[in-house]
């Protein structure tokens, strides 16, 4: 009798540790807690922080005032435009020039020379790069001069303090960026596909458009999400090399502009608020476009 | 509607070579292959037979000589346009496609109507005996199943000719015995001719019509299974066609092919595979021929043995410390001394000097 009582109180006994690890946490876990420290104090209070600012205006009105406020003034709300119109195209340009030069590159044998020579861009900085670009393609800059020496134009043609100066600079600071992260993509797919589909009659384009492509979509998606977010968040270079009261007057100017010259930090939060909600809806968007994509190992076999 | 090989005669290779920077992969390759044929391209690893295939498939291209289908030169044809089915190590099946898509996928290439692909696909899944996993992804059946749709998606394009890159090396020793039973019913079925690179003596042995031994990109020898089987025309080419004893000896006496030589401290007998093979010769002998017995002249000492259910396998170490492998009927025991012998005409003699 005895026993029988004993019996059925017995797995309760295991250890605290023991029933915690057999749900997947153990002493490693205890690991996460600096990385989770970390995102705590420097993104997610951040983040609330400002909401929470963002809900008290500087000048009442309600909760909602900064946001209604906002919407309700074509020259604020156009700034969201403004920046799509900047960021969705550059990001595009630049995963379609990375997709081939990828794919060209992986073959290669001086591939991380190439690489190196590729991501100088990044190392350089915004500033840098717009500095460079306003003395190179501005009106006096040698891009026009040697075009207007061998008579191709007669004018000089306006590159910066425009909508197109701050786009090239986007290419140059982003492609690098959007580069790596498809040539890692695509090195990721096993070569001896492409020899598989090209032994059963596929030529260089089938290949890609059976094979290539529809394995590097989600990785796609993925690249197109984070070079957008950087995009988006455009703001030394729509400022030095754009027009920051007209053309490219970014949602990023804005937020300065509300929060370090009308010094209104709270309207400046509900900018920045709603800058971080465009591009999660963005994000959402591509995600759940991509959804339908394959998204499994891309591998042949087994190796 | 059935599945069958594109008619053809013969594919010719004249005088295949492949250099990569200053080394040659493979140096002077001529063979003529006849419809149906079922080759095997044996060697040991990076002796140039995947070079070998991958030339003949167009993902490398020649460095010098010719290949021809019949009257045509394709050496200088792009994998694409040479119509060959390939199976890979790796069976390269599309991630993303199931396998019916996977199977149909070269027939897509050719714009075939939808009929015929289908009915096509239908037929090779039936041939590899998976129509019931059809719309799987390759993930998700296991590596032999794998392995059969790499073969059904090379052949449902009826090519001339299956290359085939050490198609069974991933699989686990029972599913490569069926699998070559399969590779070979597929063959006969559909009659195309069938490159077949191993490393695997037993399986060219069981699989081929005609096996090519390559060593260091050059030919060593072209036969029947038999023919490499029982009389290797070099040393090496018996070295690794099981012929593990390869002993060092003097010749003493000849008579004909046949001849006396001295090994260690014995004399044994055996037959000249090369016309004279001087007197520094090399004896070579399979384990199997190596037995103990009373009137064997080798003396020596047991010193490892395995016991394989029929019988025993095992290592004897002579008085001069040569080793030999045998095999014994009855037990033997470590430590234990005995006389081995061989038939003599199962004892080849190579010219020496080279091992």
């Amino acid at each position: 009798m005895q026993g029988m009582a004993l019996t059925p109180a017995a797995p309760e006994r295991a250890r605290l540790s023991q029933r915690l690890a057999r749900r997947g946490f153990d002493v490693t876990t205890l690991l996460l807690l600096p990385a989770l420290l970390f995102v705590m104090a420097l993104f997610v209070y951040p983040a609330i922080y400002g909401l929470w600012l963002s809900l008290h205006p500087m000048n009442g009105g309600g909760a909602l005032a900064n946001y209604i406020n906002f919407f309700s003034d074509a020259y604020k709300y156009d700034t969201i435009f403004t920046t799509l119109k900047l960021a969705i195209p550059v990001t595009l340009v630049n995963l379609l020039i990375s997709v081939p030069i990828a794919l060209r590159v992986r073959h290669m044998r001086y591939q991380r020379m190439l690489t190196t020579i590729l991501i100088i861009p990044v190392t350089l900085g915004t500033v840098l790069t717009a500095q460079g670009m306003l003395n190179y393609l501005g009106p006096l800059g040698w891009f026009n001069r040697v075009l207007m020496l061998l008579g191709i134009i007669h004018e000089p043609v306006r590159l910066v303090h425009d909508f197109t100066g701050v786009f090239l600079s986007q290419i140059v600071g982003g492609f690098p960026f959007c580069f790596m992260l498809v040539l890692s993509y695509v090195t990721g797919i096993d070569p001896s596909l492409e020899s598989a589909a090209a032994m059963l009659g596929a030529g260089p384009f089938a290949r890609f458009r059976h094979i290539i492509l529809p394995l590097l979509g989600a990785g796609l998606a993925i690249t197109f999400c984070l070079a957008f977010v950087q995009a988006f968040a455009v703001f030394p270079s729509a400022v030095l090399l754009g027009a920051p009261s007209g053309p490219t007057r970014v949602i990023a100017i804005a937020a300065f502009h509300a929060a370090y010259e009308e010094y209104d930090y709270s309207m400046g939060s509900a900018v920045a608020i709603i800058m971080g909600a465009v591009q999660i809806i963005v994000v959402m968007l591509v995600m759940k476009a991509s959804s339908l994509l394959y998204r499994g190992p891309v591998a042949g076999g087994k190796g | 509607m059935t599945i069958s090989a594109k008619n053809f005669r013969e594919l010719r290779l004249e005088g295949m070579r492949r250099d990569f920077g200053g080394m040659n992969a493979l140096k002077d390759i001529s063979l003529t292959v006849r419809r149906g044929e079922f080759i095997a391209l044996l060697g040991p690893s990076g002796c140039g037979k995947s070079t070998a295939l991958n030339c003949l498939a167009g993902l490398l291209p020649l460095t010098g000589g010719g290949i021809w289908l019949d009257e045509t030169r394709i050496d200088h044809l792009k994998p694409e346009e040479r119509g060959f089915g390939m199976v890979f190590q790796n069976y390269a099946l599309f991630p993303h496609m199931s396998l019916r898509k996977n199977i149909g996928f070269g027939l897509r290439m050719q714009k075939l109507p939808r009929e015929v692909i289908d009915a096509k696909v239908e037929e090779a899944l039936a041939l590899v005996r998976l129509t019931k996993q059809a719309d799987k992804l390759p993930g998700q059946i296991s590596g032999g199943q794998q392995q059969r749709v790499a073969i059904a998606r090379a052949i449902v394009v009826e090519p001339p000719l299956v290359l085939m890159d050490e198609p069974l090396s991933n699989l686990d020793a029972k599913l490569r015995l069926e699998m070559r039973a399969e590779i070979r019913r597929i063959h006969n079925m559909i009659g195309c001719s069938t490159i077949y690179v191993t490393h695997d003596q037993d399986e060219a042995l069981s699989l081929a019509d005609r096996i090519v031994v390559l060593r260091d990109g050059e030919m060593r020898q072209v036969g029947t299974p038999h023919e490499l089987y029982a009389r290797p025309a070099h040393a090496d080419v018996a070295e690794f066609m099981g012929y593990r004893n390869i002993l060092k000896a003097q010749a003493q006496s000849h008579d004909g092919a046949r001849l006396r030589m001295r090994v260690g401290g014995a004399e044994i007998a055996g037959c000249a595979v090369e016309a004279t093979p001087g007197r520094d010769v090399i004896a070579a002998m399979r384990p199997e021929d190596l037995t103990p017995s009373d009137s064997g002249p080798i003396a020596a000492s047991v010193v490892s043995a395995e016991y394989r259910g029929r019988d025993f396998y095992g290592l004897a170490r002579t008085p001069e410390g040569l080793e030999l492998w045998f095999r014994s009927d009855i037990a033997v025991r470590p430590g234990e001394a005995l006389r081995l012998g061989a038939p003599a005409e199962r004892v080849l003699v190579y010219a020496g000097g080279a091992a």
